[in-house]
């Protein structure tokens, strides 16, 4: 391994795929420190897949610079495959052979020493759960299984950058959170993380760095927080019972957006916790007294709707705020 | 690691792969067996006296036929094995297992490779199960010689190579098992236009010259001349001319196909 801590995990720019006239990547620019879990955000058919593809060495890109572990994936796809470990969005295991024939199978192709696969294997088996599970064939295997036991055959190389394809997708709530925690443990061994996800909660939960492809470019990057304070929607929200209170309330209180169906009055804000002391402040300076309070943070679905919007955006909107009610 | 060494280990653990999957799955090549032993024996116990008669200028007689067909029906083996090595290789690239491999840094080839020769390795048993069957009903070599029996199965080995390398070729670009299961039909439907079952001289003028210059009538031609000692000619040289070719061309028609982008 060349790559230090100055050179990322993964680096592209302008990175192009098309397919006949059809283009799926159109100029994206990537950028992956080291020991970091990067989300590639977006909905189906954004290119997501493709991108990993490219990286992986899997296909070629048409354009751009790429560097992968310190190699460029066109010209030196061996340096770049001995250093990444790739678990697809379709399982990437044998599914007639069984979980332990599968790994040892990874074993024998990393080139370990008998011994070594064992042990190797054993030790994987059982931190995913998969010892009992281990003498029947993969294709008995339920789905959160399957991607267990796909993501303990990416480890057995002992990776420094994984990429993960939709590892969620498909998964029961609780497997879900299963491997979510199994990503976090990646991180405590180093290791780099590049997953895809149309989840924005998963990107919300994981990632240090998000990147929201849209049409085949890069909406929108960065960390979760800095990606939520582009679009406006962090508010305070008071709700009345007593519609003489909300009359008061409104009089009293400028800044704020009206809702008199409702009876509710929102004021913008941040929801950090000065802020909302400060808010708390005002409403009993002005003899205000709201039934409910609720603060409302703008969450990635904001974001991720208004960035890849499409014509019916506000009915998104409504949505985005139906969920957080 | 030289790339020679990483080349036969990793060819070797895929070969271990192929055959694991040949033992836990045997009901595909057991199925394919299935042909050439059913017609074994319909020619020989239902078509036998009348085809000897024609063999033998009138007087029928079966043990003749018997040693008339087997030669065919043993390459005919070959031919329906490669069906099976058409479609595991098809069903195989559309597994996600095979994307993985090809991130990993491991010989490109060696997964093909490992197929070939796990396709030669699953010929050459069916062979030997269909032989045996053969000689279980009255097969007998005549005055084969120890040299003889070894041309006899390096001719089939290379066969099944050759045969192998076209049928890998067929996998690769078939979409998925039915496709490829289709497009190696003919290595099952060949052996019936050869002169595997009548003798070529049986044959119209106009089909005749089809029949014996496709790769099995000089094959069979051939293994016909080492097992029981008929003239063999210039079949020999078309046998091997017709195996290397195959073998060359299915092995550059594989190597391309692999090496492009999947979808």
């Amino acid at each position: 391994m060349t790559t230090t801590t100055d050179t990322p995990a993964i680096a592209a720019t302008g990175l192009r795929k098309s397919y006949g006239d059809k283009t799926v990547l159109d100029g994206i620019d990537l950028h992956v420190p080291e020991g970091t879990v990067f989300a590639l955000l977006g909905p189906n058919g954004a290119g997501k897949t493709t991108a990993v593809k490219i990286l992986s060495t899997l296909i070629t890109a048409d354009a751009g610079a790429i560097r992968v572990a310190g190699h460029d994936p066109a010209a030196d796809a061996d340096a770049v495959r001995a250093a990444i470990g790739v678990t697809g969005q379709f399982s990437a295991v044998d599914n007639l052979i069984t979980g332990e024939e599968n790994m040892r199978l990874m074993a024998d192709l990393h080139h370990l020493p008998r011994g070594e696969g064992r042990r190797v294997t054993a030790e994987l088996l059982a931190r995913f759960d998969l010892t009992d599970a281990a003498g029947r064939p993969a294709a008995t295997y339920s789905g959160g299984m399957r991607r267990r036991l796909d993501i303990a055959m990416t480890l057995v190389g002992s990776p420094r950058i994984i990429f993960l394809d939709e590892p969620t997708t498909g998964l029961d709530p609780r497997s879900r959170h299963n491997m979510w925690q199994i990503i976090r443990e990646l991180l405590t061994d180093g290791v780099t993380v590049f997953l895809t996800t149309q989840y924005l909660e998963e990107a919300d939960e994981l990632a240090d760095g998000i990147a929201v492809l849209h049409g085949g470019r890069i909406a929108a990057h960065g960390t979760a927080a800095e990606l939520k304070r582009l679009v406006p929607g962090g508010h305070v929200r008071l709700r009345f019972e007593d519609p003489g209170a909300y009359e008061r309330a409104a009089g009293a209180l400028r800044e704020t957006v009206r809702d008199d169906q409702a009876l509710t009055l929102q004021i913008p804000s941040d929801g950090t916790q000065r802020e909302l002391r400060a808010i708390l402040d005002w409403l009993d300076a002005a003899d205000v007294h709201a039934d409910t309070l609720t603060v409302h943070t703008p969450d990635l679905d904001d974001v991720f709707f208004a960035l890849t919007a499409v014509p019916e955006k506000s009915e998104n909107f409504d949505k985005s705020e139906e969920t957080v009610r | 690691m030289s790339t020679l060494s990483l080349a036969v280990r990793d060819s070797s653990t895929m070969l271990r792969r192929n055959l694991l999957h040949a033992r836990r799955y045997p009901s595909m090549t057991l199925n394919l067996l299935l042909t050439p032993v059913m017609l074994l024996l319909l020619f020989v116990y239902v078509f036998g006296d009348t085809m000897s008669a024609g063999l033998a200028g009138g007087t029928p007689d079966r043990d003749v036929y018997i040693a008339y067909v087997v030669p065919g029906l043993l390459l005919m083996t070959i031919g329906s094995t490669t069906i099976g090595t058409a479609v595991s290789v098809a069903t195989d690239m559309t597994e996600g297992i095979v994307a993985r491999f090809r991130t990993m840094a491991i010989h490109r080839g060696s997964v093909i490779i490992g197929h070939v020769l796990g396709s030669v390795l699953q010929c050459i048993a069916s062979v030997v199960f269909v032989g045996a069957i053969a000689v279980a009903i009255g097969f007998r070599s005549t005055d084969a010689t120890a040299l003889e029996w070894l041309a006899a199965f390096g001719l089939l080995v290379l066969f099944a190579l050759a045969l192998t390398w076209l049928a890998v070729g067929m996998g690769l670009v078939s979409p998925n098992a039915e496709g490829a299961s289709n497009n190696a039909m003919p290595l099952i439907l060949l052996p019936l236009l050869s002169s595997a079952f009548v003798p070529l001289d049986a044959m119209p003028g106009w089909f005749r010259p089809v029949a014996e210059y496709q790769p099995f009538t000089p094959a069979i031609e051939t293994l016909r001349g080492l097992l029981l000692g008929t003239e063999i000619g210039h079949d020999g040289w078309l046998a091997v001319a017709w195996c290397v070719g195959l073998v060359v061309l299915g092995y550059l028609w594989s190597k391309a196909t692999f090496n492009r982008d999947p979808r």
